[in-house]
């Protein structure tokens, strides 16, 4: 068993930054992520592993560091809150066009604007419909524990580097506040230079004397080529659609309705499904680990299956809904409840909405 | 009389220059007279010449030089408009015993990426900064730069820069020279031969200060002339930059081993 500690969901993240042998960490602070850098500062990442550390000018600044490490083959991170992450858009747009691997997370604030330092789960169509410009996606996990929180870096990157690919930990001001017992994993060491430049041909680590240049862009002025890049993307996230969705559901074997959460909205539902148990409604929970790729084909089944309607549970004001009703496709009622603008919903009103939107018509 | 093949005279004991191997046979996207060819050049001349190929990786901007990879046969980045140093900063900082550099132009460098710049040379990163200034948005057709001169025409100054509303032309590498991460700091240009020696010799001290790991940034700025975008031929764009982008930009070493040269 691995080394038990109490933490904050963000040390956890720091933490199992350093133990992924992740080779640097960019950032700049933002409520209610600070703590990720500030975590990193204080354990000298540097004596343990070699790790890099660096507080960026600006979260634009941060992004770009990434996509300069990245593309040299070197295992990379940065982590912000909503406003933040918002300025790492154009960053990630590129990292997407040139097949970058990275890991970052969104610890999410309440917004528009400046919004509130107060948690929600407002950023999901930036997360998954591709905040930046350009057709593209990244694969999107959203930790519902402290434990997750430190699982999903080392998770991320085996993703990130499988498919040359940016993997966004979405969380919330809850998961990465809030403090539980987390199981750490082992130190994993770091590559040494020479087993990047052998593993990772893509990466530009200096050309070889008398070899091909190595070169990272996003930029074709060929249109026909920059089609086929672009199909050449739509394939690899088709694969990773068909290879890589994770979902976990919870009494759902006898329900009748079924809430879809995530995060921390997930936590509260569980909570809400043991209320409604004890009042003899069929309810269980499918809880979605990846929100891209979006488990469409489960949802189906789950429909084949007779489910009479879905309540989409999210701190926003209907974002996730929109992919449960394109996966239901009008096989059951779906509706959505959610408080939003840094306001957390507690399971009873969640009960209320499911017997209010989906039970009571 | 035999007469004389082209076969007699290309031979190697006639070889007097060489475009280096570490540009490529690609044709250049640049405009016939533009500064920007040379400065490739010589900057792959001193990679060459102290045998930097295996450990260089360069950064290119958005700007003409966007397609610097397309030419400079080395490992390069293509960047995001103005990012340059910073992800010039995420490299080296992985990799401090590579050479890293970034070439950029004065749209990329002084205006959308100056929070970049300003801070790279104030971590003193380790790495050269090739800076091209031609008073200019060469690539997006003539726009206004931020060291566009007061009075000078372009698409979005049509009637001359007016310093009251549209700012003064930026000396960013007077200001970047102040912080004490810069390690040197000059100013040169590629338009005469004896400009062209000068100018790399300047890169070379660049290149070298990073490999002898001294502890600041090197930072080259190139006046250089955009004879499209300013609506000349080459050589009065030539003139013209001589005329009026010298006296603004003037010529000469502004920072040298870390001590700020007295400026006569
Ligand atoms: C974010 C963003 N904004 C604007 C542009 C359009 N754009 C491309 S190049 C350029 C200006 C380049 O000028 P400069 O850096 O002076 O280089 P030059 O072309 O003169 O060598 C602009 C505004 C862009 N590509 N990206
Ligand atoms: S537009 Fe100007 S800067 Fe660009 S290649 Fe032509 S002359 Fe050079």
């Amino acid at each position: 068993m691995g080394e038990l500690r109490l933490m904050k969901g963000n040390e956890a993240l720091a933490e199992a930054a350093i133990r992924a042998g992740v080779d640097a960490y960019f950032g700049y602070p933002i409520t209610p992520q600070s703590e990720v850098i500030e975590y990193l500062m204080a354990e000298k990442p540097e004596e343990r592993t070699g790790m890099v550390v660096l507080q960026a000018e600006s979260e634009l600044a941060a992004i770009n560091m990434v996509y300069g490490a990245a593309g040299a083959g070197k295992k990379v991170m940065t982590s912000s809150s909503s406003p933040g992450v918002s300025l790492k858009q154009e960053g990630l747009s590129y990292i997407a066009g040139a097949e970058l691997p990275c890991v970052y997370a969104n610890v999410v604030r309440g917004g528009p604007g400046l919004g509130t330092i107060q948690p929600s789960q407002a950023d999901y169509f930036q997360s998954v419909k591709g905040g930046g410009h350009g057709d593209y996606k990244q694969i999107v996990l959203a930790p519902a524990s402290v434990q997750e929180m430190a699982d999903f870096v080392k998770l991320g990157f085996e993703l990130a580097f499988q498919y040359r690919i940016a993997v966004l930990i979405l969380s919330d001001g809850v998961i990465g506040q809030m403090m539980e017992k987390v199981e750490l994993f082992e130190q994993m060491p770091r590559m040494s230079d020479d087993e990047i430049a052998e593993k990772y041909p893509w990466a530009v680590t200096g050309k070889k004397k008398g070899a091909e240049r190595t070169i990272i862009t996003s930029l074709d002025l060929d249109s026909r080529k920059m089609e086929e890049h672009n199909h050449h993307l739509q394939r690899k996230y088709a694969e990773i659609i068909d290879k890589e969705v994770r979902y976990e559901l919870i009494q759902c074997d006898d329900a009748e309705y079924i809430i879809v959460a995530y995060g921390s909205s997930a936590r509260i539902a569980q909570k809400t499904i043991q209320l409604a148990r004890e009042k003899g409604i069929k309810v269980g929970l499918l809880r979605l680990i990846t929100l891209f790729p979006f488990p469409n084909v489960q949802i189906q089944e789950l429909c084949k299956r007779g489910i009479k309607g879905w309540l989409a549970v999210e701190m926003s004001a209907g974002q996730m809904v929109e992919d449960v009703m394109l996966a239901v496709n009008g096989n059951g009622k779906v509706a959505h409840y959610g408080r939003y603008g840094g306001i957390v919903h507690t399971p009873e009103e969640v009960l209320q909405a499911l017997e209010e939107k989906i039970i009571g018509e | 009389m035999s007469t004389i093949t082209l076969e007699d005279i290309i031979k190697p004991e006639n070889l007097v220059y060489k475009k280096t191997e570490l540009l490529t046979d690609n044709v250049m996207s640049y405009c016939p007279g533009c500064g920007h060819g040379t400065a490739h050049r010589i900057t792959m001349e001193v990679i060459e010449e102290f045998d930097l190929e295996e450990k260089t990786i360069g950064i290119a901007p958005v700007g003409c030089s966007v397609l610097a990879y397309e030419f400079m046969n080395i490992d390069m980045i293509q960047a995001a408009h103005g990012r340059a140093p910073a992800v010039a900063t995420g490299i080296k900082r992985v990799y401090p015993n590579k050479i890293v550099f970034s070439y950029q132009g004065d749209g990329d460098l002084a205006a959308i990426g100056t929070a970049e710049t300003i801070h790279a040379c104030n971590r003193g990163e380790r790495i050269v900064i090739i800076f091209i200034n031609n008073g200019i948005y060469g690539m997006t057709g003539g726009q206004m730069a931020p060291t566009t001169l007061p009075g000078m025409i372009s698409s979005t100054s049509p009637y001359g820069r007016v310093v009251e509303s549209m700012g003064n032309p930026l000396k960013i590498t007077e200001l970047v020279a102040q912080l004490p991460g810069t390690y040197f700091v000059t100013r040169q240009a590629v338009h005469t031969p004896a400009a062209v020696r000068r100018t790399k010799r300047a890169i070379k001290k660049a290149f070298e200060n990073q490999l002898t790991n001294k502890p600041g940034l090197s930072f080259v700025e190139i006046v250089s002339n955009c004879n499209s975008g300013w609506k000349m031929t080459p050589v009065d764009s030539n003139i013209w930059m001589e005329e009026n982008m010298f006296p603004y930009y003037p010529l000469g070493d502004i920072k040298v081993d870390g001590e700020l040269v007295k400026q006569k």
